[in-house]
């Protein structure tokens, strides 16, 4: 069976820390970042790409748009 | 596989939405209307109609959403964006035209423009963010706040006696004549999502067609007025909204 990877990439100037990401994942692969962006927002991070399916989970929640979603077949 | 590889343009299946442009939203950390925003620029992108549409900014907290979807819009007095949307309609009659409303400007101020246009069936769409509390102007109450829910203007909590009881606008859309589509929809999870992305389609394809006018009712959070994290305003949603303001489609013809 083909087996899906993704990755994510956060635009950390527009991520406003909300943790809704966090939430959504089903695999908990988000986190929000100790260092904060120039807003003062704790910004996600993604802290494992290993297991991320690209799903789209966290970029359909995310409010603000600030993340892409990329996927492929292994 | 290398993570250059895998972050080409070829492979994204999901980014910010094209109508979407890069201004920095002023809503709070976990905003519903943003979610909103963004499922809005979808489906007019889907549909290709940037050039055919004309949306109607309420007053509340959406009255900045002119400035970030990038499609032509009308700011209108407070509570009176479904008559210069039934204006526009007619003037435009090949256009999409929605308004896009919260609750203290489609449930309060606005509840006689609401309800004539929607008993008009004049071929809009309204998208009412129903989050149960006025966010912009500090958390006040709202006709359609839960029983017993405090807010800054009943800080006891909502009481029959004293305020009346929380407005199903709705129930109430459904009820008239000239409505074709009314649902109500939340942005608490992914699936429910999906599925208020859906309804607005839905809602923009009827107007289009000219079969009436469309409510999409969508519940949503404000975590700064509840005075909660967004995570928590998304439980508290489930549990103490959800009941009150059951989702599902109230009417569609």
């Amino acid at each position: 069976m083909a087996k899906f990877k993704g990755i994510i990439e956060v635009d950390i100037a527009r991520c406003k820390g909300c943790n809704l990401c966090a939430v959504a994942c089903p695999f908990d692969l988000i986190q929000l970042s100790h260092q904060v962006n120039h807003n003062g927002y704790n910004y996600a991070v993604q802290v494992d790409a290993t297991r991320c399916t690209g799903c789209s989970s966290c970029g359909i929640m995310c409010p603000d748009g600030c993340i892409t979603v990329y996927r492929t077949k292994e | 596989m290398d993570e250059k590889i895998i972050k080409s343009p070829e492979n994204i299946v999901y980014q910010k939405p094209r109508l979407m442009n890069d201004n920095t939203m002023h809503y709070c950390p976990g905003c519903g209307h943003s979610i909103v925003h963004k499922l809005v620029a979808e489906i007019i992108d889907e549909m290709q109609m940037q050039d055919q549409t004309i949306g109607v900014c309420p007053v509340g907290c959406a009255v900045f959403a002119y400035r970030y979807l990038d499609i032509d819009w009308i700011e209108a007095p407070h509570g009176r964006a479904p008559s210069c949307a039934s204006a526009t309609k007619r003037l435009w009659p090949n256009h999409l035209v929605f308004t896009y409303q919260g609750d203290g400007d489609l449930a309060c101020i606005g509840t006689g423009e609401t309800i004539h246009a929607l008993n008009r069936g004049e071929n809009i769409t309204i998208i009412f963010i129903n989050n149960a509390i006025y966010g912009m102007t500090g958390g006040q109450m709202a006709p359609t706040t839960l029983m017993g829910m405090k807010t800054s203007t009943c800080p006891y909590g909502r009481q029959a006696d004293l305020h009346g009881f929380p407005l199903k606008i709705s129930d109430i859309a459904a009820t008239l004549e000239g409505t074709c589509y009314v649902t109500r929809q939340a942005v608490n999870t992914v699936g429910n999502i999906a599925r208020t992305k859906k309804a607005i389609r839905q809602a923009f394809e009827n107007s289009l067609q000219g079969r009436g006018s469309s409510l999409v009712e969508i519940v949503s959070t404000c975590s700064a007025g509840w005075k909660m994290s967004p995570e928590q305003s998304n439980k508290w949603l489930a549990e103490n909204m959800l009941p009150y303001y059951p989702l599902g489609d109230l009417k569609k013809l």
